[in-house]
């Protein structure tokens, strides 16, 4: 599979050095080109070495996106900061470039529902710790009764 | 009417101030404190404070009753995604986003927002209308309705100069709305003649725009002769 990542922060990085290692090809687009050395935390050889590419440019830049493979990507990760920039390049991919798999990060709640029920396959990490926190105060005992 | 204008900038804040001298009701939403601070100052309670790409805020500030949102703020991204959640999740009927970056006029037209809004791009056109140049000036494109007004110089050697606007011979679909001359303008009747150098502002059909351009340009005038 070909995985274009847009975004290298914690999690655009570690998705893409997974995915590395699972035997996919792997393309990542960051504005800072500093962001490399997260792919390359860790390794001994450096990304382009280990089979990885890396393009720097912005997300909503075409050329970028186009230089970065991605018309014949598999799938599509938007894992930049902005909740806003994942959703425009998300559906870029899905509607202009029909990338078969398009996963979207977008850190507020509503709008992870409201983008999901219209097609797009969001990720809320808002949304997981709430339940995870949920799940973990519920599990709690209660004091023993003086 | 009830504007909500999304983005308190200079565009922003100028933009509600007009509104409301000319009696429409407004609410500006601005994320940074400071300057929303400011804005309060003059415009009281027709400012709230918040990031208006969260749906609560856009609701909060009454998206749902508004009749047009208005989005404007320095992100092209934010306009866009605005814009979008106002027509399809809120069922705003009227929308306008500001483009910033002309290079992200694809990505609005790709969400299906319209019309938008971009001012490198209008000084882009004024300079154009400037500077004299081949070809059709497009002054305004209805994508949807499929319509489009335009600008020619009228050619001497071409078909149309020296002919009564009737006996051109438009096809159906398109029609001469003004004539430009001498630093004037007038509506045309069947009558009027078409001269040589004058301006002439069309409103056509976009399949129809190479063959119209033909009547008013010398290359297509051997073919239409």
């Amino acid at each position: 599979m070909f995985i274009l990542i847009v975004g290298c922060g914690r999690v655009g990085s570690a998705v893409a050095k997974t995915m590395l290692s699972d035997g996919h090809d792997v393309s990542v687009i960051d504005e800072d080109p500093e962001a490399i050395a997260l792919l390359e935390k860790g390794q001994d050889r450096s990304w382009e070495e280990l089979g990885g590419s890396f393009t720097v440019g912005t997300a909503l830049e075409i050329d970028a996106l186009l230089e970065a493979g991605i018309e014949r990507a598999d799938a599509f990760v938007a894992s930049t900061h902005g909740d806003n920039t994942n959703l425009v390049i998300a559906q870029v991919a899905q509607l202009r470039f029909e990338v078969p798999k398009v996963v979207v990060r977008v850190l507020d709640p509503a709008r992870a529902k409201w983008y999901r029920d219209q097609g797009l396959s969001t990720i809320c990490p808002t949304h997981i710790a709430i339940e995870l926190l949920e799940e973990a105060v519920r599990g709690g005992d209660r004091r023993e009764a003086a | 009417m009830y504007m909500l204008i999304v983005g308190g900038g200079k565009v922003g804040w100028n933009l509600a101030r007009a509104l409301i001298e000319r009696g429409h009701e407004v609410t500006v939403v601005e994320s940074d404190r400071g300057r929303y601070a400011t804005i309060e100052e003059e415009l009281g309670h027709s400012v709230q404070a918040g990031d208006g790409s969260e749906l609560w805020v856009l609701e909060r500030a009454g998206i749902e009753r508004a009749d047009m949102v208005i989005a404007v703020t320095g992100d092209d991204e934010d306009n866009a995604l605005i814009a979008q959640v106002g027509r399809e999740k809120y069922g705003v009927e009227r929308i306008i986003a500001r483009c910033n970056n002309p290079r992200n006029f694809q990505h609005f037209e790709l969400l299906g927002v319209r019309p938008v809004v971009s001012a490198t791009d209008l000084i882009l056109r004024l300079i154009e209308h400037e500077v004299p140049k081949y070809g059709p000036l497009h002054l305004l494109d209805l994508h949807q309705e499929r319509l489009e007004i335009i600008e020619l110089d009228v050619d001497e050697a071409s078909p149309a100069a020296g002919s009564r606007v009737e006996d051109v011979g438009l096809p159906d679909g398109a029609l001469v709305i003004s004539i430009l001359r001498d630093g004037a303008g007038f509506v045309p009747t069947g009558e009027s003649v078409i001269e040589a150098g004058d301006e002439v502002l069309l409103v056509l059909d976009p399949n129809l725009e190479e063959s119209v351009t033909g009547y008013f340009t010398s290359a297509a005038g051997t073919r239409a002769a």
